[in-house]
C-alpha cells in the first residue's frame, strides 16, 4: 500500500511540472473515466461556472480528487493524520468549486472489539473527514456520512495488515 | 398411569400454526432456510460432574415406522447443556416402556443417577400422544410423570418440552430448550459478492429459517419480549435504518432512518419502547428510546462521546449502554426518564456491549485487553468483572432467559461460529455453523403460552 501511494504521489508531481498547461483537459477528461457521476454533474453545472472551476483546480489536486479516495486510521483513533491533508485539501477545494458534487463519506474500523461500538468510531471517522473537509470549504449539504463499522472489511483476515486496511474513510462522489 | 395431562396440546398446537406460518413466508419471498445454517452443539468444556442419566428410546404404538425419535432430540438436549452425560443407547441392558418394567438395580449398576422411560401413540394420522417419566434411580421412585398431546409437526417441539421438565426437575433451572435464538450469517460468494441473513432457529439450531436477506450488511438482532418480533438494523438503501419485523406474517416496519447511524435496537421489557442510537441531531451518537406506538423519540444521552448499545433492566426503569466518554468504552447506566448517567464498569480498558441477565444482577460484557477481547460478566451491584472466556475475538454476549447460559460469538480458524458459557464460566460448548460465518446470537424469550 505504501508503494501505491509513492507511486500516486510521483505521478502527481509529475503531473504538476510536466502537464501545466493541458490540466483542464486532463481532469475533465480522465474524470469522466474513471468517476461517471462526478463528471457528469461538472458537465451539467458547467451553465453556472462548472467548467471554470474544473480548469482552476490545479492538476495535482485533480489527479488526488481521482486517485487517492481512502483516509486511513490508526486504532481506536479518529483523528486524521498529518499525511492524509494535502488529499483532503484536494477533496474540500473540489467539492467547494463543484457546488453540484456531493460526496458520501463511508466510515469503516477493524473488526476488534463490539460491532455497534465499531458503528460509532466509524462514523466518527467519517465525521473527522467530513468536517476537514468543510474547513476546505465543502458545503454541509454536499456531505453525508454512513457508519458501517466492522461489517464491510476492504480487507478480510485478522492479521495487522488487514486490520490496518481496514481502519478507513473510503470517499464516494455522486451527483 | 401415574401421568397428568398437561396443558401442552394447546401451546404446542399454537407452535404449529406459528409453523404453517412461517413456511407460507418462505414461500412467499422464494427464501428457502438453508442446510448450511444448521449449527452442531459440540461440549468444549463440560460440568465438573455431568449427572449421568439414562434417556431409553420410547415405545411406539401406531402404523409403520415410529413417527419421531423423542428420545433422540430429549438426549442430545440435555446433552448440549454441558451439564449431563446421557448413557449411550447401545448400552442399555434393558429398553423399558413402562413402569412396571423398570429394575433400578440394573440402572445402579450402570451407574446412571436419572432414568427417563416413555411411549409415542398415534391416536389418527395427525394426532399423537406422548408419555414420559422421570426416575431417580438411587432413590428408586417416580420424579416426573406427564402425558403430552400434538400433532405430527409438533412432535420436535414436544420432545423439546419435555427436556425442558427434565431439566428444570433436576437442576432446578428452567430449561431453555423450546426457545428460539436469532443470528447473522454471512456467505461470501465465489464472485467476491456477499450475502447477510437474518436467521430464526430452536435453540439447538434446528428449524433454522430465513427472515431477511440482503447483499448489504444486516447486524443488531433483537427480540420482542413477547417472541413474535424481532427488530434489526438493515444497510440494503445504502445507509442504516432499524426495522421491527412480525415473524409470523413477515411484515416489517422501518422505525428509523434518520440522517447518519440508525442503530443498536433493543426492546423495553414491556415491548413498547425500541431504546436506539442515533446520530441524526449533530452527527454524534447518543441514545434514545422510540415510543412505538406513537413514534414519539426521546433523547437519553447528550455526551460528545459515543453513546451506544443499550440494554434494558428487566424493570424496565434503567437503560445500560455503552460510552467513551472517559476515554475507552465502559458500561454506564442511565433512567429511562433521562439525567446523569453512573459510569458502572471499572476493570479494565474496554468494557462494551452490556446485556443484563434477567435477574438483573450480572452484566454480560465485551471485555478488551491486550488486543484480545473476550466475554466478561459484570457485578451490577459492585462492578466487579470476571472473565467467562478465552477466545481472542468473543463479542456479542446474550444471556438465554434462564440466566444460566450466555451465548456468543467467536472465530474458530478465521470463521464466525457461535459459542455459550454457563454464566459462572464453568461450562463451555461451541455451536458450529455447518458452513459460513454466523455472528451476533441472540437468546430469545421463553415461549408465552
Amino acid at each position: 500500500m505504501k508503494n501505491v501511494l509513492w507511486i500516486v504521489l510521483i505521478a502527481a508531481v509529475f503531473s504538476v511540472t510536466a502537464c501545466s498547461k493541458s490540466n483542464t483537459k486532463g481532469a475533465t477528461s480522465s474524470a469522466g473515466s474513471t468517476a461517471p457521476t462526478s463528471s457528469g454533474s461538472n458537465t451539467t453545472g458547467s451553465g453556472a461556472g462548472g467548467g471554470i472551476s474544473v480548469s482552476s483546480l490545479d492538476a495535482d489536486q485533480a489527479r488526488i480528487v481521482q486517485t487517492q479516495l481512502v483516509v486511513y486510521f490508526d486504532y481506536d483513533q479518529a483523528e486524521i493524520k498529518p499525511e492524509f491533508n494535502a488529499m483532503l485539501a484536494a477533496h474540500g477545494a473540489n467539492l467547494a468549486k463543484n457546488a453540484a458534487l456531493t460526496l458520501r463519506l463511508e466510515g469503516n474500523t477493524d473488526e476488534r472489539g463490539s460491532r455497534e461500538y465499531n458503528i460509532g468510531l466509524g462514523e466518527r471517522r467519517a465525521q473527522s473527514v467530513r468536517r476537514v473537509l468543510m474547513l476546505q470549504g465543502a458545503a454541509a449539504n454536499q456531505l453525508t456520512t454512513v457508519s458501517y463499522g466492522e461489517e464491510r472489511p476492504a480487507s478480510t483476515g485478522s492479521t495487522e495488515e488487514a486490520w490496518r486496511l481496514n481502519r478507513r474513510v473510503e470517499l464516494v462522489y455522486s451527483r | 398411569m401415574p401421568g397428568v395431562a398437561a396443558s401442552i396440546g394447546r401451546a404446542a398446537a399454537q407452535g404449529r400454526r406459528w409453523f404453517v406460518a412461517s413456511t407460507l413466508l418462505a414461500a412467499t419471498f422464494a427464501w428457502f432456510a438453508p442446510a448450511n445454517a444448521q449449527l452442531n452443539i459440540l461440549i468444549t468444556k463440560p460440568a465438573a460432574r455431568p449427572v449421568p442419566i439414562a434417556v431409553v428410546p420410547f415405545g411406539w404404538q401406531g402404523s409403520g415406522a415410529v413417527a419421531f425419535d423423542l428420545a433422540a432430540v430429549v438426549t442430545a438436549d440435555l446433552r448440549s447443556t454441558g451439564r449431563f452425560a446421557p448413557l449411550p443407547a447401545a448400552d442399555m441392558v434393558t429398553r423399558p416402556t413402562e413402569p412396571a418394567q423398570v429394575n433400578f438395580q440394573s440402572w445402579r449398576l450402570l451407574k446412571s443417577d436419572y432414568l427417563v422411560i416413555g411411549k409415542l401413540t398415534e391416536d389418527s394420522p395427525d394426532r399423537f400422544t406422548a408419555v414420559f417419566e422421570l426416575f431417580d434411580v438411587v432413590r428408586g421412585e417416580q420424579s416426573l410423570g406427564f402425558r403430552l398431546q400434538a400433532g405430527r409437526s409438533d412432535l420436535r417441539a414436544t420432545a423439546h418440552k419435555i427436556s425442558d421438565m427434565i431439566f428444570e426437575k433436576i437442576t432446578g433451572i428452567p430449561g431453555v430448550f423450546s426457545t428460539q435464538i436469532a443470528y447473522v450469517s454471512e456467505e461470501r460468494r465465489a464472485d467476491n459478492t456477499r450475502r447477510f441473513r437474518l436467521i430464526v432457529s430452536d435453540a439447538d439450531g434446528e428449524n433454522a429459517r430465513v427472515i431477511a436477506d440482503s447483499p448489504q450488511p444486516l447486524m443488531s438482532p433483537a427480540w420482542s419480549p413477547d417472541a413474535r418480533r424481532l427488530a434489526y438494523v438493515s444497510f440494503e438503501g445504502q445507509q442504516s435504518a432499524v426495522y421491527v419485523q412480525t415473524l409470523r406474517t413477515g411484515t416489517r416496519e422501518r422505525v428509523s432512518s434518520r440522517p447518519g447511524v440508525n442503530s443498536a435496537p433493543s426492546f423495553s421489557p414491556d415491548g413498547r419502547l425500541l431504546a436506539l442510537t442515533l446520530s441524526h441531531d449533530n452527527g454524534n451518537l447518543d441514545v434514545y428510546t422510540l415510543d412505538l406506538a406513537t413514534q414519539q423519540l426521546k433523547q437519553l444521552t447528550t455526551d460528545d462521546a459515543i453513546d451506544t448499545e443499550p440494554s434494558w433492566s428487566p424493570d424496565g426503569r434503567t437503560v445500560y449502554f455503552t460510552s467513551d466518554r472517559a476515554g475507552g468504552p465502559q458500561v454506564y447506566r442511565v433512567s429511562v426518564n433521562g439525567g446523569r448517567p453512573e459510569r458502572v464498569s471499572y476493570d479494565g480498558v474496554y468494557n462494551a456491549r452490556p446485556r443484563l441477565s434477567p435477574d438483573g444482577k450480572t452484566i454480560a460484557v465485551v471485555y478488551g485487553q491486550s488486543n484480545t477481547y473476550k466475554i466478561g460478566a459484570v457485578d451490577a451491584a459492585n462492578g466487579m468483572l470476571r472473565v467467562l472466556t478465552t477466545g481472542r475475538l468473543d463479542e456479542s454476549p446474550s444471556f438465554a432467559p434462564n440466566g444460566a447460559q450466555i451465548i456468543y460469538a467467536t472465530r474458530e480458524n478465521g470463521r464466525g461460529v457461535l459459542a455459550s458459557v454457563s454464566t459462572d464460566g464453568l461450562i463451555q460448548t461451541q455451536i458450529a455453523s455447518v458452513a459460513g460465518d454466523v455472528r451476533e446470537p441472540v437468546w430469545g424469550p421463553f415461549p408465552r403460552p
